[in-house]
């Protein structure tokens, strides 16, 4: 599984992608937010306050519930800022 | 018709090129967005545009046909860059042409509303005191949820 950071994620977790192999149990963002967290001290910063964390799938916005599998892309950013 | 880039743009020449050879266009639309140099009364030296590629041109792809569904246009344009840019530089442009200026003058107003709210798209100021990520604003929520 691809994962992305953007913004301020990336300053907090130290990385823009990675290549995770979660457990099995991990089959929806909320339990792989929960997963990632577990990985030190800069995830649990970043993934403090899921309030201010958007989260997409393949490159589609989605909801913590969303499900995710070991082919997919998923990306964590803050509120968009554009325009 | 959708571009992220680093690039600046032209504005006369991606009007001039929006309406080329459609007679049936009436008029045409458009909103340029500029960096600043004051936020929340600090001075702002330079901005960065961070970007997700490819979610980033899906999104401006899904919302540009958004608005072509919604209004008869005859052509559309959104321009987005990314990376460094000064106070007074062209961040972003949005046009629209349509054979009457309501449609054109709405979808305009929609899109540029949309894309700040739905394009995966991060601005880092530089001020004084260091660089900061620019938090969202609310007023930006309410702005892109009179269009649901």
């Amino acid at each position: 599984m691809k994962i992305l950071y953007f913004a301020w994620m990336r300053g907090k977790t130290g990385i823009g992608e990675e290549d995770v192999s979660p457990p099995e149990t991990v089959t929806d963002v909320a339990g792989l937010v929960a997963w990632l967290k577990t990985r030190g001290p800069g995830f649990e910063d970043a993934f403090s306050d899921m309030k201010v964390v958007r989260a997409a799938v393949n490159q589609e916005f989605v909801e913590l519930d969303a499900t995710v599998g070991p082919n997919d892309e998923v990306a964590f950013f803050p509120p968009v800022t554009g325009g | 018709m959708i571009r992220v880039q680093k690039e600046d743009f032209d504005l006369a020449t991606e009007l001039s090129a929006l309406s080329a050879g459609n007679h049936n266009i009436g008029g045409i639309t458009s909103f340029v967005g500029l960096v600043r140099d004051m936020a929340e009364g600090q001075h702002v030296g330079a901005m960065t545009l961070e970007h997700y590629p490819g979610m980033t041109e899906k999104m401006l792809e899904q919302i540009e046909a958004e608005a072509n569904q919604r209004w008869p246009l005859e052509a559309s344009l959104i321009i987005h860059r990314y990376g460094r840019m000064e106070p007074g530089e062209q961040i972003v442009l949005v046009a629209c042409a349509s054979p009457h200026r309501e449609a054109a003058f709405e979808a305009c107003h929609f899109l540029i509303d949309w894309l700040k709210t739905k394009a995966p798209f991060w601005k880092l100021e530089e001020k004084d005191s260091g660089a900061e990520w620019v938090d969202a604003r609310e007023s930006d929520e309410d702005a892109a949820a009179k269009w649901d």
